[in-house]
């Protein structure tokens, strides 16, 4: 009876978002009277950061800092529709349709400044800071406080846009049921260490170390927050969580998240997390999904380690002491 | 059936209330007061997401009922800045992106006040023990832990 290392590694290929049926998400932006700017999703943000992201492809569309842009995820009742935030389609999805309809309100912002300064709207361009320009001659512009303001009570203009974003329904082809699901892919790869008391089944992960390659991260901080936290989950999915561990038979399933197992603080193996940058061709600003991807990899990776460490595969998740045991016994010649 | 008066100070300020007897101190700062930074997880005592400091003490408020706190001094979350100026836990915990869906916050910056208040520069595993009574879903813990331990030496600075 001894302690056990293994070490083991997986590659995961991602879709972004999901195909069962079509996967769309619409959008609506429109400003305030003082050049605020409004984004209404029906994206809901779990913690996941939509929020911030959606304000910044929408202040980075149309040309304000990201502070002037609020984003109301408030209600499917009332907002446009979306599918849902899951499958890591948020920030690819309803990204794009942000873009789409910041860039038609961006068209009548440009507008009504071109009628203010008396010149074509095609002459203009935005500083970033909140201002309208007039291309080579900066000297000649007009806030866009005071763009809104005209717009709403003198021009009798609407500064707002529709954006939709369509992923349509792929069929599969009758002779050899390829089908394309997704049009974007993000990409891991994982190499976990593990030790495996051969006589408990115990497992202790002492490192994982992450590659994620995410397209562009357009909030390195937050992406870097979602792997860290992604990776942990991997290890808990692999290890540790089921509402059912001898299922069918309900037999020890928990009763409620108190008995759902997750590793604690003091259960942290040594992590890293690199990230690639691709931007992907269909992404808002080359964005992929970063999200629940984000923690697959570590599965396989410790499915492999514990494999390399006492010689057992287990293809049942999670990997627990009592499923190394058993598939240990059952190896043991008699 | 007769209400019972109970009242205790809630971050520097007098409370008084008419609360039901067995009312649970989360339901009377949460619903009677209307401080709802602690947060109701389990209500059971093991998700620590409800944590309050009573008289210096970390205590699950959905444990604790109401009318056993008459003269105590209760703090929660939403009383640590002061004049707009977030405390050193709070602006750590923002600095170091320790929070995403944010329900366990609250109650891991309670927790980890009362340990930086007895042990001002603990080790890791100090910090590790006095968070383990708190559930995160979000994060992996270990954002968490740098944000307190990036508190604990802000504290050594001022001390110094």
């Amino acid at each position: 009876m001894a302690i056990r290392r293994g070490r083991g590694v997986a590659a995961i290929n991602y879709p972004t978002g999901m195909n069962l049926g079509g996967d769309p998400t619409q959008a609506l932006v429109h400003s305030t009277p003082t050049g605020n700017f409004m984004v209404t999703l029906s994206s809901v943000d779990l913690g996941q950061g939509m929020k911030q992201i959606m304000a910044q492809i929408c202040a980075e569309t149309i040309g304000v800092p990201t502070d002037r842009v609020v984003v109301d995820t408030a209600d499917t009742d009332t907002g446009p529709h979306c599918m849902g935030t899951f499958a890591s389609r948020g920030t690819h999805r309803a990204g794009n349709a942000v873009i789409q309809a910041a860039r038609e309100a961006r068209q009548v912002m440009l507008e009504v400044a071109a009628e203010e300064l008396e010149v074509n709207a095609s002459d203009l361009e935005t500083d970033g800071q909140g201002n309208i320009l007039v291309k080579g001659a900066p000297q000649k512009s007009i806030s866009i406080f005071d763009v809104a303001l005209s717009a709403h009570f003198k021009r009798g203009r609407s500064i707002s846009g529709r954006g939709m974003f369509l992923i349509p329904r792929s069929y599969p082809e009758k002779e050899t049921g390829a089908m394309k699901p997704s049009t974007c892919y993000a990409h891991a790869c994982t190499v976990a260490e593990v030790e495996v008391d051969d006589e408990t089944g115990e497992v202790t992960v002492l490192t994982v170390r992450n590659v994620f390659e995410i397209g562009r991260a357009l909030n390195p901080k937050m992406v870097e927050q979602q792997l860290v936290g992604g990776s942990w989950m991997g290890i808990s999915h692999a290890l540790y969580e089921t509402t059912e561990p001898y299922y069918p038979n309900r037999d020890h399933g928990g009763t409620d998240f108190n008995q759902y197992l997750m590793p604690g603080p003091g259960d942290l193996a040594q992590t890293e997390i690199i990230v690639l940058e691709r931007p992907s061709a269909d992404g808002p600003y080359g964005a992929k999904g970063p999200g629940e991807m984000c923690a697959n990899p570590q599965i396989p990776a410790m499915a492999n380690a514990v494999f390399d460490a006492v010689g057992v595969r287990i293809d049942t998740l999670p990997i627990t002491p009592e499923r190394i045991l058993r598939a240990l016994k059952a190896q043991a010649p008699n | 059936m007769a209400k019972v008066p109970v009242q205790f100070t809630l971050n520097g300020t007098e409370k008084a209330e008419f609360i039901d007897s067995g009312t649970t101190l989360l339901h009377a700062l949460r619903d009677k007061i209307g401080d709802t930074s602690p947060k109701g997880g389990c209500h059971q005592g093991t998700c620590g997401a409800c944590s309050v400091i009573i008289d210096g003490e970390l205590r699950l408020s959905c444990l604790t009922l109401a009318e056993t706190c008459n003269g105590t001094a209760i703090t929660t979350t939403s009383g640590l800045s002061e004049g707009g100026v977030l405390h050193p836990l709070q602006r750590a915990f923002l600095d170091a992106f320790a929070t995403q869906c944010g329900f366990c916050t609250p109650g891991m910056i309670m927790a980890a006040k009362v340990l930086l208040d007895h042990t001002p520069t603990p080790s890791r595993d100090e910090v590790v023990e006095a968070l383990s009574g708190n559930i995160c879903r979000c994060t992996g813990y270990e954002p968490i832990i740098q944000a307190v331990l990036t508190a604990a030496r802000s504290n050594s600075q001022h001390a110094a």
